[in-house]
C-alpha cells in the first residue's frame, strides 16, 4: 500500500502528533508491504524535510510555496490535492490536529472521496484495512472500513501511536523530493492575521504533580468548592474538564483536555467526569488514575486504576477528611 | 443577515446506551440538542439580533428530531427545515454532508453555521464538509464573529493556548467552538410563539442526493480495557479511607 503522511509544522516548529502518525504509517507499510512517502508542507522548509529523511521513509515530499507560508484551509487543500493527483497514494494519513480538522475534509471532499477522522488504532483484516475510532464520546469503540476506490483519508488521535517506536532511516536517509505545486492568491479566499496567546496563565497545571479534576457531575458552581476542598486537603491543584469551563465555573486555564492542558501529574483523581476522548487524551499519561463516579460504564473506568462508583457528593466530604487525618 | 445553523439531535448525556449492530437501540433512551450545536444557535440568535435577518435550523433525522427543533425555535430561531431520514445513522459523513449541503443549495443565505461536532458520531466533519460542497470558504472552532465591512474578523483556537485572527468573506460556512457564548434557555414566551413558527418537511429522496458511500461502520462495541481497574466498595467513608491508603502505601503518590 502506498501511504502519503502529512506532517504538520506551524512557523517551522513540528506538531509532534505528526510523528505519531509516521509511526502508524510504518506499521501499516509493514503489513501491507507498502512504503511511505512523508510531505512537509509550507515555505522555507526544507530544514524540517531533511529532518524527516532520517525516519524509515521511502521519500520525503517537499512541498513549498510563497501563498503556503502561513496556513490556509484553501492553500493547502489545493496544493495537497495537486500532490495527491500526481502521486496516486492508495491512504493519506494526518495527525488530528485542529488545522487537519480544519482542512482534511475538504481536501477529500475535493477528490470525491471520504475521510475517517480521529483514529486510536487499525487492523488488518484479509485483504482490508479495518479503522478504530470512538463514538458516542468514548463511550462505544466502532470498526470502520473504506468503500470505494482509493485514496482513503484517515487521521490518527494524537497519543494513538508511541514515537518511541519510530524506526530510523535503515540506510541513512531517504531522498527529499520538491513536489510543484502552483497556486493563485485569488483561490485563497481566507486571510490569516495575528497569532497570539491569551493573557499569561496564572496557573501552570502541566507541573502539578497532584491534580483533582471535576466534570459535569459537579453539577452547579456552587458545588466546586467541594472539590477544592479535597484538592486542598491533598495539597494538590484543581482542574475541570471542557463543559465546566465553558459554563464559566472554573477559569479557561484550568481545563484539561484536547483543547485545554495536557497533564502527566503523579495522581488524577476523576470526580464526575464521564471520560469523553476530548478530556482523556489530556490525562491519560497520568502514573495513577482514580475515578469517582456514579455511572459504572463511565469510560473514564476504562484507564482508572481505583474507581469508586457513587455519588461524588458523599465521597468529596469523606475524602477530605480522610486526606486531612492521612496528612496529619 | 440570513443563517442557517445546522442541528443533529443526539441521544442524552445519561442515556443508558444498548448497542444494536453498528447503532444504538432507541427505544428506550431521551434524546436531545447536541450541546455544540447549541452554541452555534445561540451564536445565529446574537449575530441575528445585531445585524437583523433570519435564522433558518436544518436538522437531518427522523421524526423525533422535531423535538429539537422546537426548541431551537423556541430560543428565537425563525424557522426550521426538517430533512426527514430514518436511516440517517447509516449516512457516512459525506452522505449527510451532501443531504445537508442540497437543502441549504435550496435557500438564501449568508452564512451556515455548524457545532464542532457531535456527541453521538463525532465525526467533527460537517462544517467544513459542507464548504467543500457549496464551494465556499470556511474556518473551524471559532471563538469569536466580528462583522464588518462585509467580511467577518473570526478569532479561531489552536492548540495549546494559541489563538489566530482570521479574516472571510461572505457567504462562508464556520464551525463554532463550544463555550463562544453563554447559551440562552427558551422563554415560556418563546415556547408559545415557536408553535406558529414554520417547520418546513422534506423528504431525504427528494432532494435527489446520490449517495455514495466512502466508509462503513462495521461494528460498534465498548471498547476493551487497557487497564485493570481495581474497584474500591463500602460506605463513603470507608471506600475514602480506602483509597487514601492505596494512595499512600500501593501508589505512593501522597
Amino acid at each position: 500500500m502506498k501511504i502519503l503522511v502529512i506532517a504538520e509544522q506551524r512557523q517551522g516548529k513540528w506538531n509532534n502528533t505528526s510523528f505519531e502518525t509516521l509511526v502508524a504509517a510504518q506499521q501499516i507499510a509493514a503489513a501491507t508491504s507498502g512504503n511511505i512517502a512523508a510531505v512537509v508542507i509550507g515555505k522555507g522548509v526544507a530544514t524540517l524535510a531533511d529532518e524527516l529523511a532520517n525516519k524509515n521513509v521511502a521519500e520525503v515530499l517537499l512541498v513549498e510555496h510563497d501563498l503556503l507560508e502561513n496556513y490556509t484551509a484553501d492553500g493547502y487543500c489545493s496544493a495537497l490535492a495537486q500532490v495527491v493527483e500526481s502521486r496516486k497514494p492508495d491512504l493519506v494519513l494526518f495527525p488530528h490536529t485542529y488545522q487537519v480538522r480544519d482542512f482534511a475534509p475538504k481536501l477529500a471532499v475535493l477528490l470525491g472521496k471520504g475521510m475517517v477522522g480521529d483514529c486510536t488504532g487499525f487492523r488488518k483484516e484479509a485483504d482490508k484495512l479495518v479503522f478504530v475510532r470512538q463514538m458516542f464520546q468514548g463511550k462505544t469503540a466502532a470498526d470502520v472500513s473504506f468503500i470505494g476506490a482509493a485514496p482513503w483519508f484517515a487521521s490518527f488521535q494524537s497519543g494513538a501511536f508511541r514515537t518511541d517506536l519510530l524506526q530510523a532511516h535503515p540506510g541513512g536517509k531517504a531522498p527529499v523530493n520538491t513536489a510543484k505545486v502552483e497556486l493563485k492568491a485569488a483561490d485563497i479566499r481566507t486571510k490569516p492575521l495575528e497569532l497570539f496567546k491569551e493573557a499569561k496563565a496564572s496557573v501552570d497545571l502541566t507541573q502539578a504533580p497532584l491534580i483533582v479534576a471535576v466534570g459535569r457531575g459537579i453539577k452547579a458552581p456552587e458545588n466546586i468548592a467541594q472539590a477544592e476542598a479535597v484538592a486542598k486537603a491533598l495539597g494538590g491543584e484543581i482542574a475541570a474538564s471542557r463543559p465546566i469551563c465553558d459554563e464559566g465555573w472554573l477559569p479557561m486555564e484550568r481545563q484539561i483536555g484536547s483543547s485545554g492542558q495536557t497533564v502527566a501529574p503523579k495522581l488524577y483523581l476523576a470526580l464526575g467526569i464521564s471520560g469523553a476522548i476530548q478530556h482523556v487524551v489530556g490525562m491519560k499519561g497520568a502514573r495513577t488514575i482514580v475515578a469517582v463516579n456514579k455511572d459504572q460504564n463511565a469510560p473514564i473506568f476504562e484507564i482508572a486504576d481505583y474507581g469508586i462508583v457513587a455519588d461524588i457528593f458523599e465521597v468529596m466530604p469523606a475524602l477530605t477528611e480522610e486526606l486531612q487525618k492521612a496528612k496529619g | 443577515m440570513n443563517i442557517i445553523v445546522c442541528i443533529k439531535q443526539v441521544p442524552a448525556k445519561d442515556a443508558p446506551l444498548s448497542i444494536a449492530g453498528n447503532w444504538i437501540r432507541e427505544s428506550d433512551i431521551g434524546f436531545e440538542m447536541n450541546e455544540p450545536d447549541s452554541y452555534a444557535l445561540e451564536e445565529a440568535l446574537r449575530l441575528k439580533e445585531k445585524h437583523g435577518g433570519e435564522v433558518i435550523v436544518l436538522s437531518l433525522g427522523p421524526e423525533r428530531v422535531k423535538q429539537t427543533i422546537k426548541e431551537a425555535l423556541a430560543k428565537g430561531a425563525d424557522r426550521a427545515i426538517h430533512v426527514a431520514d430514518d436511516q440517517f445513522a447509516q449516512l457516512d459523513p459525506l452522505g449527510a454532508a451532501k443531504v445537508l449541503a442540497a437543502a441549504i443549495g435550496k435557500e438564501k443565505c449568508d452564512l451556515v453555521l455548524t457545532g464542532l461536532q457531535s456527541d453521538d458520531h463525532g465525526f467533527g466533519q460537517t462544517g467544513v464538509l459542507l464548504a467543500g460542497l457549496l464551494n465556499l470558504p470556511h474556518a473551524t472552532i471559532i471563538m469569536q464573529i466580528e462583522l464588518r465591512d462585509g467580511k467577518m474578523k473570526l478569532k479561531r483556537e489552536l492548540e495549546a493556548g494559541w489563538f489566530q485572527y482570521i479574516e472571510c468573506p461572505l457567504p462562508a460556512v464556520l464551525s463554532i467552538q463550544s463555550g463562544i457564548n453563554k447559551v440562552r434557555y427558551a422563554t415560556l414566551k418563546g415556547i408559545m410563539a415557536a408553535k406558529k413558527k414554520e417547520i418546513a418537511t422534506i423528504n431525504r429522496e427528494s432532494l435527489g442526493v446520490t449517495l455514495e458511500p466512502t466508509q462503513r461502520i462495521e461494528r460498534i462495541y465498548v471498547p476493551s480495557k487497557t487497564k485493570k481497574t481495581e474497584f474500591l466498595t463500602g460506605t463513603p467513608k470507608e471506600m475514602a479511607a480506602k483509597l487514601v491508603e492505596k494512595l499512600k502505601f500501593d501508589a505512593r503518590v501522597i
